[in-house]
Formats: structure tokens, C-alpha cells, sequence
């Protein structure tokens, strides 16, 4: 079909690409934001299927049916706290199609490269699809798609691995400490250096070995990278990768001479490179610390917390409830890992029939994914519109009967206001000491990722209720009446 | 052991000491119960309805004192009661004892404890037996009742067919517990009022029970509450001046005024003075809680009603708990049952007098023979001290202008400074690359420019259905493997091929699990 035609197809799905982003600015528009999104996809499929340079689309289809039923499958059993997991994971495919599109290029390259030399006219005649076009480039052109390979093959590289090592991290599969080799960021540093002297040698044409040798370095950098940051910081490894996907993609837009495939690459490596820095900001960190992993140094001795924790059963925790008109949740990563959230939305809904007012406070960096404690109390039917994020809410804690703090720590420390020596001061938290009572769900006595100790877990309003957040939920529940 | 209530003897005193309800909980406690015939009929309990309740009615003064271990009055005793208490008994009253020197001589010479209702202390724990509290609240709200009955409009403000009724304005000085119930009754029944207190940690009570805080505009530092126990403290010349100055200011549009700063142990400050009354219009009311104490007003006269010259009513009742006596009666015999309950630990009918308890010990003024009081400062501080708070001073409009300016200015310096770069870089690109490709940058650039507007404005709670959906989005990447995978070479056509499976699993995982997640977000 004409060419006109595919680019006509193509406009139209960007714009339904970006509509389908903008629409994820409400709950209820973002249901119609999915559709504008699965049109945009078939439309592009279909004209690229249908336009020119397309041979083999009787496989393709075969293919995308097959990916497509895993996909459908794997969409339906995952469990909503294993989100994180599935979107690296998904990341990584990403990745890795691209690097081997990039390859691709480069073979026809090769190829086409070889058919000029030897000067086989009917051989550059029978060149078809992309290869055709690859085959009208000037000298100049070639080089600019040289360099695009190259950037395309290598983004993807370091996606593809760094996906695989954050789906290990966040399934549990491998530690997720912040693990470097001897050498640290150096060796990350060196392995930057030389693909970018491998770029220098194969843009003066040293061969396809300099590609390959790069994308096995490439491949170190994301191991090494993802390995060297954990815990807490997820989150902005997560869409960090997010973002790398897209710009991949954007890369491979360009190698390919495909707007669709740029326009769509940016708008997702936009968006992940929002999200990484709403996720930074919202620790109060550089986007550099970081990637460099770890907290960072303390400026001073931290300040001497006085007073001891003071533990208490659920009896206490229900009799203070049933007294509280004013109730705010804080869930956290905790939460997620014991899979407390039904017993969390069974609670909400009883202390809700009685009339009082509930309401989750959700800071941003809670859990391991960017919106992840949302999507898990939708998951357990929790309304949405009692759902607030950490500057809605923090004005109302002095106004708060009763804060419980279900699995997280470090996101409702004070020592981030109170002690300029502490490794997150400066942090934004969530000020729950504010509240009349405190109740903090944790496993035991020890400390949040950062390894510092909570100064709120001292606090005089502050009552400890140990245990795993799921069971101790369940004990707590007949006892609110 | 033995309870018995006296009638009081006290002209006017309409409240007793024990009701039929709280001699049942005392019998609860073991003990046995006595009342003097005719004691409970000012505040409306019938001598049958205290037989009914199992109490021993007594024909006469003396034969109750005889025959009981405990006596439970209101006021306290007068000489010729003092004289018929006998040694081991004990007598459960108001005392005053720091007033009252003679009497407390008397009592300790007859052998007998005292406990005084006035002296316990004010911790968290003792509440239930702050008999001074629960009759303050009775005066308090009965102030407000008097001032109605005093004033000759509405409390609330209307507009009715008949014309237009202002809402009537009541100031309520000193915000003790008197204080905090007349704001309350006043707020309740339409009142517009203000109220004012020497302690400023104060305020925050005041707004809760919707009043105004008269705030002062005077920089010394008063004493924090928590120092003496949670009462006022006198407060120095210069403070008392801007005290009065502010009240100057306020006394021509107050309708009623409602007294009762008191500080312990001294007589009431004077903070209502002669020519604040002048200035106030005709009708106003004025009730000074404290005329027992001298009043707070110049002019008030204690146990009396009168109007000035300018027709401002002063009402200087000093029995206004005596007035509500049957719910007077009601609290007070309920503190007194918490007292004897925190007296009989075991619920066994004998009375442990523990010294080492910090309630009993400071309420105790007599004990075996000794004189002992004042108490020993209470173990537990009655209140916590207050960390001072800090003020956050308002910019002012210029301040807020010129920041405002400042923050515009770097805004746009910043976008300049980018847009000069972004430019420069461009043109350097468009002067080495080839037009093909600067076609597509510029398609690029615009696509980053359109992502950067648009996910600014996706909803925070979303943003792991954005990372579902773009991760989706992203396997746009598949066009390029289907674009390749008809190029002709095997090892072209197998890579592609492997592309395309890899980015049908994405395409479709990712939109499945977006409206998946996007369908579970509910509205309540």
C-alpha cells in the first residue's frame, strides 16, 4: 500500500498515544486512556503490516498472536504486589528487542555495504523493504545511522540487563543490597569509556566486532549499575529503566527513519525521566546519589534518641480505634511484602460503617514502584478518593485521632526534620507524630532500608505493635466493634 | 464502715453531700450509709428516696456524727460540727484550709482526718474526684443563665419579620474550667463571644470551644501554666496595664461580661474597673464568678445583685453551684464516691487511709492527731510543660510581591538560559547533519517537549498504571522489527522475528494488566 497512507496511520496512533497519557490524569478518564493507547497499537501494526517494505507479515502475525497469548496470560495471574516485578521485566524485553533490531541494522549495512563494493547491481535491484532503504543512503546518512545503532543497540543493552537484575531484586531472586565488584563505579566508568572508543572505531569503520564487544559491555554497565542500588531506591531504578526503554525505542526510531517509532520512544523516556525525578524529589536525593547507590555520608554524630519503644497488644490498638473519630493509615512497603492490604481494607471498611473518617496517607516513594501502595489498596477494594498523597494530607495530623503505620519507616521519620545530621534530613515524610496516637505495624526493632534509627518509634505518642502486619491485622479486626 | 451525709447548716446551701444513686455504688463498695433527715429535700431527694435506696435516714445532727465513721459534707463544718467529730473519724469535705486555720486547729485537736475536696490534686488520675472543677463547670454554666435572665434580649442574632436582632456579645474572662463552660453555653445558645486568658496555652481550648482568643499584644513571656499546677499566676504591672487597655477597648461593644479569674490562694485581681463599667451600654450584664474572692469587678458586692447608674446589672451570686443544687448534688456526690472508692482499695468496707497515695496524701489536711498541711509537691507533674511555640511570621504584601518577582525573574532567566543552550546545540547539529535526520530530530524534540506537558498532569496514584501503559507503549519498537523482518537474510529474519514475539508478549501484557489495575480504583 501507498506510503502516504502508513504515515497518515501513524500520525493518527501518536496522537492516540498521547492522548492515552494525558488521559491517566484521573481514575476515571485513565479507563478510557487504555483504549486510546490498545487503538493506537493495533492501528500502528496494521499499517505497518499493510505499507510498504513489509514481506513476511503471515509470520509476523503467527509471532504476535504467540507473544501475545504468554502475554495475556502472564497479565492475568500476576498478583498485584508482584507489579514491580512485571513491569522490569516487561523492561527487559523492550531492551533487548531493540538490540537486536539494532543488529539487524547493522547486518544489512554489512551486507548492502558488500553488494556496492562488489558492484552487483541486480543484487542492490532485489533489495526489498528495509534493506531497500538502507541501500539509497548517501555516505553522510550512513554515518548518522552508524552513530543511532550504536546509541539504539547500547540503551537497550544496559536496559535489558538492568531490567533483568531489578525483576531478580524485586522478586527476591537476588539480594537486594546494594552489591558492588571491587572497583565500584570505576569499573562502570571504564566500561563507558571503552564503548565510547569502540563508537570512535566503528563510526571510522573497524568492523561489526567493535558493535558486539560494546554490547557486552553495555550489558556489564546494567548489571553493575542495578546491582550497586537497592532497597528503597527502586522505585527510581524502576522508572529509570522505564524511561531507557523509550529512549531505546527513540534511538531505533531514528536508525529505522520511523517517526512513529521516535515520537513514541520520547513520550515514554519523557515520562520515565518524570517519574524518576517526582521519585528523587521525593527523597530528598539527587538523581546522581542516587544511581551512584547508598546513602550518603552524614555530616555528624546523629542525634541521641532518648525514651525506649513501648509495645502494645491489639486490645489497646482496638480500644484506642473505637474511641478515634479520625483514623489515617500510612502503609508501606511492609505492607505489600506481608500482602496485608485486604485485612487493611476490611479494617477501613469497619471503622468506616461506624462512622468514623478514614484515610490512607501515600508518600511518594512508598513501596517499590512509583503509585504502588495505590494500586494495591484498589486491588483490595479501598476507594480511591480516601486515598491522599503525602501533601494533601500531612497539614491534618495534628487533627488526627489515631495514625497507624503499616510497614514503613523511613518515610515517617522525624530525625528528616528534626536532625540535620541524619542521612535524610531534608527528606520529605510524612509528619504522623503529629498525631494525638501512633501505632506502628513492624516486624521487629530494627531499622528501615536507610539503616537509621526512627526517632518516632521513641516519641511518647508512639505505641509499637509487633508482629507480621497481616496476621496482627486479623487479630485486631473482631475487636473492632 | 459507715458513711453518713449531714444537712448543711449553711444558709442558702441547697446541695447534699450523698444522693440515693450514689449511696447505692457506696453500698457497692461494702460500706453502709446514713443520711440526717431532710438533707436532700433543698436539691429534691425525699427521705424515701434515700430509704428506698437502703440508706439509714437519722433523726437529728448529733446522732448522725455519733453513729457514723465517715462524715460527707459540703461546706465546710461549721464550730458546734467541728465539736461533735470524734477521734478515727473522718470528714470529707470542702475545707479551705488556708483560709480556715482556726477550723483546721479545731478538727486536728478533736482527733479527726480531714479530707478536703478543695485540696486534691490536679492530675489526670484525680479528675473523677475534682469536686472544685465539677461545681466551677455548674457556675460557669450558670452564669450564662443568670446573664440571660439579666438581659433583656436575645443571645442568638435573627432577622424576623418583626426587624432585625443583633446577636449579643459575651466576653468571658479567666478560661478555667467556670470559664470554658460559660463560652460553651454561651456558644451554644447563639452568642457571639470572646473570650480571655493570662495563660496563652489557653487559646487553643478557647477556639475549640468556639470562642474568640482576645490576644494581647504584649511580648513578655508569661509563666506556662504547667509550673503551678495549671492555675493563672499573677501577672506583672506592665502585663496587667496592656490587660487592661485591651479591656477598655472592648468594653463598650460587650453586651455581657462573665468574670472568673482567680488565682490561688489570693484575692481576685480586679480586672473589670469602674470606668469600664461606664462605658458599657445600658442593659449590659456583667457576672463576676469570683465576688467570694472580692470579685473581679470594682464594683460588684458579693451575694447581691445590682444595677449602676448607667442601668449596666452586676451580679455578684456567690452560690450559683447551689443554684443547680439537685445537679450540683448529683456531681458532687459522685466525686465524693470516687474518693471513698480510691479510700476503700479493696471494696471490702474498710477505709485504708494510704498516705503514700498522692491524691489522698494532698487531699488529707488532718491526719491522727497532725496538721498535714500543705502537701508535699505531687510525684506527677500535673501537666506537661509546654514546648513554646514558634510564631511563623506572615510575609508581608511587599515581601510577598518582591519573592514572587524574585521567583518569576529566575523562572524566566532559567528558561532563557535553556532555550539559549537547546538552540545553540541545535544549530550546531543542523550545521554537521545531514537534512534527513535533523527532519526527524526536530519530530523528536517536539515528541520529548509534548511527553514533558503531558505527564506532568498524570494523578499521582496513577503512577504505576503510567509505568504499565508506557511500558506497553513502548513495544512500539515492534514496527521496527516487523519493518526488518521481510529484509531477506535468515539471520535478519530470525532476529526480527524473536523482536516481534518478544514485544507481542509486552504489547499485550502491558495494556491487560493497565486495565486490570485501572478497573480496580473505585470511588467510595
Amino acid at each position: 500500500m501507498e506510503y502516504g497512507f502508513s504515515t497518515a496511520a501513524y500520525v493518527v496512533a501518536a496522537v492516540l498515544f498521547i492522548l492515552s497519557l494525558g488521559g491517566l490524569s484521573g481514575q476515571e478518564s485513565a479507563k478510557r486512556a487504555v483504549w486510546y493507547g490498545i487503538v493506537g497499537m493495533g492501528l500502528a501494526v496494521l499499517a505497518t503490516l499493510m505499507g510498504p517494505g513489509q514481506g513476511n507479515w503471515v509470520l509476523s502475525v503467527i509471532l504476535v498472536i504467540a507473544g501475545g497469548v504468554i502475554g495475556w496470560m502472564v497479565a492475568q495471574r500476576v498478583q498485584m504486589t508482584e507489579m514491580p516485578q512485571l513491569v522490569a521485566a516487561m523492561h527487559s524485553l523492550v531492551g533487548l528487542a531493540a538490540v537486536f533490531i539494532g543488529f539487524n541494522a547493522e547486518i544489512e549495512m554489512v551486507r548492502i555495504a558488500a553488494l556496492q563494493a562488489a558492484g552487483d547491481a541486480t543484487g542492490l535491484e532485489a533489495l526489498k523493504g528495509f534493506a531497500e532503504k538502507v541501500a539509497h543512503k548517501t555516505p553522510a546518512e550512513i554515518n548518522i545511522l552508524k552513530i543511532e545503532v550504536f546509541l539504539g543497540v547500547f540503551i537497550g543493552a544496559v536496559t535489558f540487563t538492568g531490567s533483568v537484575i531489578a525483576f531478580g531484586k524485586l522478586a527476591g531472586k537476588v539480594t537486594s543490597k546494594a552489591m558492588k565488584l571491587p572497583g565500584g563505579h570505576l569499573l562502570n566508568a571504564a566500561a563507558a569509556a571503552g564503548s565510547l572508543a569502540l563508537l570512535v572505531m566503528y563510526f571510522n569503520g573497524a568492523g561489526s566486532w567493535t558493535l558486539i564487544l560494546m554490547t557486552l559491555l553495555a550489558f556489564f554497565i546494567g548489571y553493575h549499575l542495578i546491582m550497586g542500588i537497592g532497597g528503597a531506591d527502586m522505585p527510581v531504578v524502576v522508572s529509570m529503566l522505564n524511561s531507557y526503554s523509550g529512549w531505546a525505542a527513540a534511538a531505533i526510531g531514528f536508525s529505522l527513519s520511523n517517526d512513529l517509532l521516535i515520537v513514541v520512544g520520547a513520550l515514554v523516556g519523557s515520562s520515565g525521566a518524570i517519574l524518576s525525578y517526582i521519585m528523587c524529589k521525593a527523597m530528598n536525593r539527587s538523581f546522581v546519589s542516587v544511581i551512584l547507590g547508598g546513602f550518603g555520608n552524614t555530616s555528624g554524630p546523629a542525634m541521641e534518641i532518648a525514651g525506649e519503644q513501648i509495645a502494645i497488644d491489639a486490645d489497646g490498638v482496638a480500644a484506642a480505634l473505637n474511641d478515634a473519630d479520625s483514623v489515617i493509615i500510612v502503609p508501606g512497603y511492609g505492607m505489600a511484602v506481608a500482602q496485608a492490604q485486604q485485612s487493611v481494607s476490611e479494617l477501613t471498611r469497619k471503622l468506616r460503617a461506624k462512622g468514623k473518617e478514614v484515610r490512607f496517607a501515600i508518600h511518594p516513594v512508598a513501596g517499590r514502584l512509583p503509585g504502588h501502595m495505590n494500586v494495591l489498596l484498589a486491588e483490595a477494594k479501598v476507594p480511591y478518593d480516601i486515598v491522599l498523597e503525602m501533601d494533601e494530607i500531612n497539614e491534618d495530623f495534628p487533627d488526627t485521632d489515631v495514625v497507624i503505620v503499616i510497614g514503613s519507616n523511613d518515610i515517617v521519620n522525624p530525625a528528616a526534620q528534626e536532625d540535620p545530621n541524619s542521612p535524610i534530613a531534608g527528606m520529605p515524610v510524612l509528619e504522623v507524630w503529629k498525631a494525638k496516637q501512633v501505632f506502628v505495624s513492624k516486624r521487629g526493632q530494627g531499622t528501615g532500608y536507610s539503616g537509621i534509627e526512627n526517632p518516632l518509634f521513641y516519641k511518647e505518642n508512639t505505641r509499637m505493635f509487633y508482629g507480621d502486619a497481616k496476621k496482627s491485622l486479623d487479630h485486631l479486626l473482631p475487636m473492632v466493634e | 464502715m459507715k458513711i453518713g451525709a449531714a444537712r448543711e447548716t449553711f444558709e442558702g446551701e441547697a446541695r447534699v453531700a450523698m444522693t440515693p444513686d450514689s449511696a447505692i455504688q457506696l453500698q457497692k463498695l461494702g460500706h453502709e450509709c446514713f443520711v440526717e433527715t431532710g438533707a436532700g429535700k433543698a436539691a429534691g431527694f425525699s427521705d424515701t428516696a434515700y430509704e428506698k435506696a437502703g440508706v439509714t435516714v437519722v433523726g437529728s445532727e448529733v446522732d448522725l456524727f455519733g453513729a457514723v465513721d465517715v462524715v460527707a459534707k459540703v461546706r465546710p463544718p461549721t464550730e458546734a460540727e467541728a465539736e461533735l467529730l470524734r477521734s478515727g473519724q473522718t470528714l470529707i469535705s470542702f475545707f479551705y484550709p488556708a483560709q480556715n486555720k482556726d477550723l483546721l486547729e479545731r478538727c486536728k485537736d478533736q482527733g479527726a482526718t480531714v479530707v478536703a475536696m478543695d485540696m486534691v490534686p490536679r492530675i489526670s488520675r484525680a479528675q473523677k474526684m475534682d469536686a472544685l472543677s465539677s461545681m466551677a463547670n455548674i457556675a460557669g454554666y450558670r452564669a450564662v443563665i443568670e446573664a440571660g435572665n439579666n438581659f433583656g434580649r436575645f443571645f442568638t442574632g435573627q432577622v424576623t419579620a418583626a426587624g432585625k436582632v443583633p446577636p449579643a456579645k459575651v466576653l468571658v474572662v479567666g478560661a478555667g474550667v467556670a470559664g470554658l463552660a460559660a463560652i460553651g453555653t454561651a456558644t451554644a445558645l447563639g452568642a457571639i463571644t470572646y473570650a480571655f486568658d493570662v495563660r496563652p496555652e489557653v487559646a487553643e481550648q478557647i477556639e475549640s470551644m468556639g470562642a474568640e482568643f482576645v490576644y494581647l499584644d504584649f511580648s513578655e513571656t508569661q509563666t506556662d501554666g504547667a509550673a503551678t499546677g495549671g492555675y493563672a499566676a499573677p501577672s506583672s504591672p506592665e502585663f496587667r496595664e496592656a490587660q487592661l487597655k485591651k479591656f477598655r477597648e472592648l468594653a463598650p461593644d460587650m453586651d455581657i461580661v462573665i468574670t472568673t479569674a482567680l488565682i490561688p490562694g489570693r484575692d481576685a485581681p480586679v480586672l473589670w474597673t469602674k470606668d469600664m463599667v461606664e462605658a458599657m451600654k445600658p442593659g449590659s450584664v456583667i457576672v463576676d464568678l469570683a465576688a467570694e474572692r472580692g470579685g473581679n469587678c470594682e464594683l460588684t458586692k458579693a451575694d447581691e445583685k445590682i444595677v449602676t447608674d448607667n442601668g449596666v446589672t452586676i451580679v455578684g451570686y456567690t452560690d450559683f453551684p447551689s443554684r443547680m443544687a439537685a445537679q450540683a448534688s448529683t456531681l458532687y456526690s459522685t466525686n465524693i464516691r470516687h474518693m471513698l472508692t480510691d479510700l476503700t482499695p479493696g471494696k471490702d468496707g474498710v477505709i485504708n487511709h494510704n498516705m503514700e497515695d498522692d491524691v489522698i496524701r494532698g487531699a488529707t489536711v488532718t491526719h491522727e492527731g497532725a496538721i498535714t498541711f500543705p502537701p508535699p509537691p505531687p510525684k506527677v507533674q500535673a501537666i506537661a510543660a509546654q514546648k513554646p511555640k514558634e510564631k511563623v511570621k506572615e510575609p508581608t504584601p511587599e515581601e510577598k510581591r518582591a519573592a514572587e518577582i524574585a521567583a518569576f525573574k529566575a523562572q524566566t532567566r532559567s528558561q532563557f538560559t535553556l532555550l539559549g543552550v537547546g538552540g545553540a546545540l541545535m544549530l550546531l547539529v543542523g550545521l554537521y547533519a545531514p537534512a534527513s535526520f535533523l527532519q526527524h530530530f526536530i519530530v523528536f524534540v517536539l515528541a520529548c517537549f509534548v511527553g514533558f506537558q503531558v505527564i506532568w498532569n498524570v494523578s499521582h496514584s496513577l503512577h504505576t498504571p503510567l509505568m504499565a501503559i508506557t511500558n506497553a507503549i513502548s513495544s512500539i519498537i515492534i514496527v521496527g522489527a516487523l519493518l526488518q523482518i521481510g529484509s531477506g537474510s535468515w539471520l535478519v529474519m530470525l532476529l526480527a522475528a524473536l523482536s516481534v514475539f518478544m514485544a507481542g508478549i509486552n504489547i499485550f501484557g502491558g495494556f491487560m494488566v493497565t486495565r486490570r489495575m485501572l478497573a480496580m480504583f473505585q470511588k467510595s
